[in-house]
């Protein structure tokens, strides 16, 4: 019943959704309030509606409903709770079913704070959300049913891919979700803006905290799911520029560029083109991503649908809204009047260059990831496009990028001195020398590892260098700076923060040249040297888990004759679906980690062991989520906050170095 | 009892398919030079039945079978080129994770040009008009 329910549920949304859609968009063109204000509830009760239809499968789920398709297909009576929820997003259905509660949470969050924000831009926004939705709903309900039943019921389901079943995979899915479905806010707010034909510094205000918002999430999101990779699949691969993992990177991408274009357009009304290209840009990279993973167009890990309907029907929904939003585009972008002049060394200037180069990064990804499918599709010939590719290609823009952050971070608005803001920098340029130096002593080749860590020591300096110039600008005596320091408006911390955070990822990527490995088979008692720790192998033996076996070995992880740490590489057996996974032993240590990873048994007792040492290797994860902490601090920004009402009462506000 | 159920639990895990992952110590090359060039161009080799993934980095029995190829072909003496080359032609171009260069993939190698190009004709021109300032 309960079920039955959700279903239904999930029927009504639909149908709401095509009211939101259809009746405030008429509004809008008719100038009617009242059909206008029906976008607000019907936004909210469409949130509460698919929240309904998700608790339902979630229960199904939780009590182990062996009627329901979906249950029996991905869960098990003994698998543990965390997994018994988590377990709904971990199919096609149920993923998709997160996919529009999150759309519709979207849509929810603009009905609620936007009431500062005119009348026909919120209808029109609220309309072309709830387009979204029904598009989705109907994708869902027609296709993707998550509430089938079956009858007569079996006594036990077929069990979660062990794979999935891991506290990473419960939190990353909705993370990654929030980020690229998060884009969709900003994409209804850009087709909004471009029907109702009036584009403004207001508009990017209003656009801007989502913009944040999608984009702290979808860092984390791609985070995280690196890191599970990292720890799950064996052998401390945590990239592997897979199309699915491609599909999160193009939004994410294409919402950098559109987060620093949003800030040009508040600031200063120049780069509109820009900012409502990006806006759309990302929101469609978001909906080609999820075709790529949903349509089965691909086969990975990640890819549970493999159906052409579902295909075609997606490629549908995608082909009508990026179609659409495009041809708006074309139409109106022409017509927008020009902004804020500003000359080519300027912050708007290095703004214009940093769009330029992660759209070109962008496109790069975009394409790489959809050419072996084009060009299968036109000569039948089968090409591999791999990490190789995307390093050659990738490394030459982003090394530059990364030198050119923080100098854009020194310039001013609207004219900037390139000498001056260089000269801010010495400090930055001497440390990153100095790194140089030290790095090529030190660790030596690979020379790419070299070069990539000293221009990320210089980023990470040269990124937080402007908080300190600010600070001591006329300020006598450190205690003067210090309150200099805190009474910075909180967006400067952000863009500091975002970008220091960039340079400690791309130390810990340049770290992993000077990785150290030893494939070795060991017995118990046996040690094996791995950069500067020595391994022992103590113990092996077995225990059970809720759902599973796992044999497990204990190792020493020893350094100058003291044990620092022991770590527990295991092998797990789910008899439910008669899979194995390996589960790694990883110790901290310092910023670097011991990684182990058992291979497999031999008759005599010995077992092959792969052990790694990786320096730096954390700075990639904390790196990105020191990025996102200065996405929070950007959107803490009270002046990210506060309404347009307040900015036209005092619109002199003198910003001048920001 | 319990201790039995736990030998066979060790036993049943041992044993488990899984296990042969990625290089193997068993299929390393004796003499170090010669292993750390193979496992380089293990790492461009795609692993047929994988997504994206090289065949360095694969637990496929496929990828074990590349990797013994590969190997055997570089302690014969091939050079790199020759090893690579002696699997493109048993497995065709799709093998390899950094597609040659070719009409074909011109488009593939170009687009960060092309894509740049791009940007700065449209982008760029269209905010240029409002340069000056």
């Amino acid at each position: 019943m309960i079920v039955e329910t959700g279903h239904f549920a999930l029927i009504l949304a639909f149908a709401l959704a095509l009211a939101q859609a259809v009746i405030p968009f008429a509004g809008a063109r008719l100038g009617d309030g009242a059909l206008m204000r029906v976008a607000r509830p019907t936004a909210l009760m469409q949130f509460l509606l698919v929240a309904l239809a998700y608790g339902a499968l979630t229960y199904a789920h939780v009590v182990s409903d062996f009627s329901l398709v979906n249950v029996i297909e991905n869960s098990h009576s003994s698998k543990p709770l965390i997994y018994k929820i988590s377990g709904v997003w971990g199919n096609h259905e149920g993923s998709m079913l997160l996919w529009v509660l999150v759309l519709s949470l979207c849509g929810a969050l603009i009905a609620l704070f936007s009431s500062a924000m005119p009348a026909k831009l919120r209808a029109d926004t609220l309309s072309v959300q709830g387009l979204l939705g029904a598009a989705f709903l109907l994708f869902i309900l027609l296709t993707s049913n998550p509430f089938a039943r079956v009858s007569p019921a079996p006594w036990q389901g077929r069990d979660l891919n062990p794979i999935l079943q891991d506290p990473g995979l419960a939190i990353h899915p909705p993370l990654l979700y929030l980020g690229y479905v998060g884009f969709s806010i900003v994409f209804s707010f850009a087709a909004a803006a471009l029907i109702g034909g009036r584009i403004d510094a207001a508009w990017a205000r209003f656009a801007r905290p989502w913009t944040l918002f999608a984009w702290i999430s979808l860092t984390l999101g791609i985070a995280m799911g690196s890191y599970w990779a990292y720890y799950t699949l064996g052998w401390g691969g945590f990239w592997f520029w897979d199309p699915v993992e491609n599909a999160s990177l193009m939004p994410w991408i294409a919402g950098t560029a559109l987060l620093h274009s949003a800030a040009v357009m508040e600031k200063r009304e120049a780069l509109k083109v820009w900012t409502i290209f990006l806006s759309i840009l990302a929101f469609s990279l978001s909906l080609l991503g999820t075709f790529l993973v949903r349509s089965g167009v691909l086969t990975s890990v990640h890819a549970f649908a493999s159906d052409p309907e579902r295909g075609v029907f997606i490629l549908a929904i995608l082909v009508f809204f990026i179609g659409g939003a495009l041809a708006l585009f074309a139409l109106r972008a022409g017509a927008l009047p020009v902004g804020g002049l500003f000359a080519p060394i300027s912050r708007e200037g290095a703004l214009v260059l940093n769009n330029l180069l992660l759209t070109t990064c962008c496109a790069t990804v975009v394409i790489g990831t959809l050419y072996p499918l084009a060009l299968e599709a036109i000569t039948g010939e089968k090409i591999s496009v791999g990490a190789p590719f995307f390093n050659t290609v990738l490394i030459p823009i982003a090394l530059p990028l990364a030198l050119l952050m923080p100098i854009g971070q020194m310039l001013a608005w609207k004219r900037g001195d390139l000498s001056a803001a260089l000269a801010r920098l010495r400090v930055a340029f001497v440390i990153g020398v100095a790194a140089l130096a030290a790095f090529g002593a030190l660790q030596g080749a690979p020379y790419l590892s070299v070069a990539a860590a000293a221009v990320a020591v210089y980023l990470v300096v040269g990124s937080l260098s402007d908080l300190v110039l600010r600070a001591n600008a006329r300020a006598a005596g450190p205690r003067a700076a210090l309150a200099r320091l805190l009474g910075l408006p909180l967006s400067v911390f952000g863009t500091a923060f975002a970008h220091a955070g960039m340079g400690l990822t791309l130390l810990g990527l340049a770290a992993t040249g000077w990785g150290v490995e030893n494939i070795t088979t060991m017995r118990v008692g046996d040690y094996a040297d791995v950069g500067p720790y020595k391994i022992v192998l103590e113990e092996m033996a077995a225990r059970p888990g809720p759902n599973y076996s796992e044999s497990y070995a204990v190792m020493a992880v020893r350094s100058n004759g003291q044990t620092v740490a022991r770590i527990e590489p295991a092998k797990r057996f789910y008899p439910a679906r008669k899979t194995a996974r390996t589960e790694a032993g990883i110790v901290t240590l310092g910023l670097g980690q011991v990684y182990a990873a058992l291979g497999e048994g031999h008759d005599d007792g010995s077992i092959d062991a792969r052990i790694y040492y990786k320096p730096l290797v954390t700075l990639i994860w904390i790196g990105a989520m020191v990025m996102a902490l200065g996405g929070a601090f950007s959107l803490a920004d009270r002046r990210l906050r506060i309404g347009v009402a307040r900015r036209a009462a005092a619109p002199a506000l003198p910003q001048a170095a920001e | 009892m319990k201790r039995a159920l736990k030998i066979l639990a060790l036993a049943a895990a041992l044993l488990a398919p899984l296990g042969a992952y990625a290089v193997e110590p068993g299929e390393k090359l004796a003499d170090p030079a010669q292993e750390a060039r193979a496992r380089a161009i293990a790492t461009e080799l795609r692993c047929l039945v994988c997504q994206n993934q090289s065949i360095d980095d694969s637990d496929a029995p496929l990828a074990k079978d590349l990797r013994m190829l590969l190997r055997e072909q570089i302690r014969k003496g091939a050079s790199d080129k020759e090893a690579r080359d002696y699997i493109v032609a048993r497995y065709g171009d799709f093998v390899l994770l950094r597609p040659p260069f070719k009409p074909e993939t011109l488009l593939l190698w170009g687009a960060p040009l092309i894509a740049l190009a791009g940007g700065v004709e449209r982008g760029g021109a269209g905010e240029a008009a409002g340069v000056g300032g």
